[in-house]
């Protein structure tokens, strides 16, 4: 049991996928504009990742060396295809705020990233937990971001207003602040990372 | 359809909702092959002519299988499955045809298969210029267009980045902030200039 919560927890600190393996950047940027936004664009994605490296992992000695990467994408392809329309069907609202992010999940590197790196060669119990750990290290990773965004664009957090008076800047909000907090959250771990080593 | 129509979509997707400016397509590459000019611009001119390609394809894709056959749900999985296609076949014939060619596009053909710049135009174009599963007048002649304008709008943006990432190279930069983390803030700054086309109206 131990090695597989190791496996978990590798992709939330270790190796996420956002901070340390910079994978998965487009969605992560596009739709950190508030908290509820990211955790849905989260839970989206490990939903596919979840069932991907499942699939792959079971399927690695089925697939042929050489077209592997398209059979990866069908794969891949149609979880995001079970996503869209569940999200469709029960989070209309969700859906509308995502757009194109949703169907995009099948070019979020981070899926391809993992089929690749991991599930194609390891057993399927420990890609499940590979997956699900990889899906809260990204999961996480946006809450960090759309909160700080949410907060600092529009002085709210997850809707409700913190500070009274508090004057939200607009640019956070705006695509540039998502690409200046990104760049200042790595600058920022790079300087944790030095300091440890 | 009309000339400011063309107008219209070339100003939106070259600078107002510029590729990786704010609609955050393609940044993975954006990021990373932007240190030098030559293979910027490489890349973008790859870019360029795939989403074009791809463009057209998934239109026809599109109008004549999905929609007479009711399968407009399979989108994602069909566009994605015929650009790989299409990516790995240039590649196939750029390296049978012309190997200068093939040296020069060759490496990053097999990277823009999961550029999400290429499969966000195809799913704008269809969400774009059909309406209720039907294509509305200019349909095909609009989302080529749109395209190549994405592809120009990349092209834009790899090379001003990498302009900009070549000179930094000899500057003193906070060493916590080397490659990535200032690459991004550039971005931001430069994300920040381009959303004063925002003011354009028609």
């Amino acid at each position: 049991m131990k090695k597989y919560f190791k496996e978990f927890l590798r992709g939330i600190i270790k190796e996420n996928p956002t901070f340390v393996l910079v994978l998965g950047l487009c969605p992560t940027l596009a739709v950190s504009v508030s908290v509820i936004n990211g955790i849905g664009m989260g839970i989206a994605a490990t939903f596919v990742l979840l069932g991907s490296n499942i699939i792959i992992s079971s399927l690695k000695n089925i697939i042929p060396d050489r077209i592997r990467i398209p059979c990866f994408i069908v794969v891949i392809a149609t979880f995001v295809t079970i996503n869209e329309l569940v999200m469709k069907a029960y989070s209309p609202a969700l859906d509308r705020a995502l757009g194109i992010y949703v169907p995009l999940i099948v070019v979020n590197c981070i899926v391809l990233g993992r089929a690749e790196a991991y599930a194609q060669k390891a057993t399927v119990i420990n890609s499940l937990f590979d997956g699900l750990g990889m899906g809260v290290g990204f999961t996480l990773a946006l809450i960090l971001i759309s909160g700080i965004r949410e907060f600092l664009g529009a002085g709210r957090l997850l809707g409700h207003t913190l500070i009274k008076g508090f004057q939200p800047a607009f640019m956070f909000g705006m695509p540039s602040g998502a690409l200046l907090v990104i760049g200042l959250l790595l600058g920022f771990f790079n300087i944790l990372k030095n300091r440890k080593t | 359809m009309s000339a400011s129509q063309f107008l219209t979509i070339f100003i939106s997707a070259v600078f107002i909702y510029n590729v990786i400016f704010s609609r955050f397509l393609g940044l993975c590459s954006f990021i990373a092959i932007s240190k030098e000019t030559k293979p910027a611009l490489a890349m973008s001119l790859s870019v360029m002519f795939v989403t074009t390609m791809s463009s057209i394809i998934t239109w026809l894709i599109y109008q004549f299988l999905l929609i007479p056959f009711g399968l407009t749900f399979l989108r994602t999985i069909s566009f994605i499955l015929v650009i790989a296609t299409f990516v790995q076949f240039v590649e196939m014939v750029l390296r049978k045809i012309s190997p200068p060619m093939y040296r020069f596009f060759g490496i990053y053909l097999p990277l823009i298969t999961v550029n999400c710049a290429v499969l966000g135009v195809a799913v704008l174009n269809s969400d774009m210029f059909f309406a209720n599963n039907k294509a509305i007048p200019g349909s095909f002649l609009y989302s080529v267009f749109q395209g190549i304008c994405v592809g120009l709008g990349y092209t834009l943006a790899m090379l001003l980045m990498s302009g900009i990432r070549e000179r930094l190279d000899l500057c003193n930069v906070p060493k916590a902030l080397k490659d990535f983390p200032l690459a991004f803030i550039i971005a931001s700054l430069m994300g920040l200039s381009f959303m004063g086309f925002n003011g354009f109206r028609f």
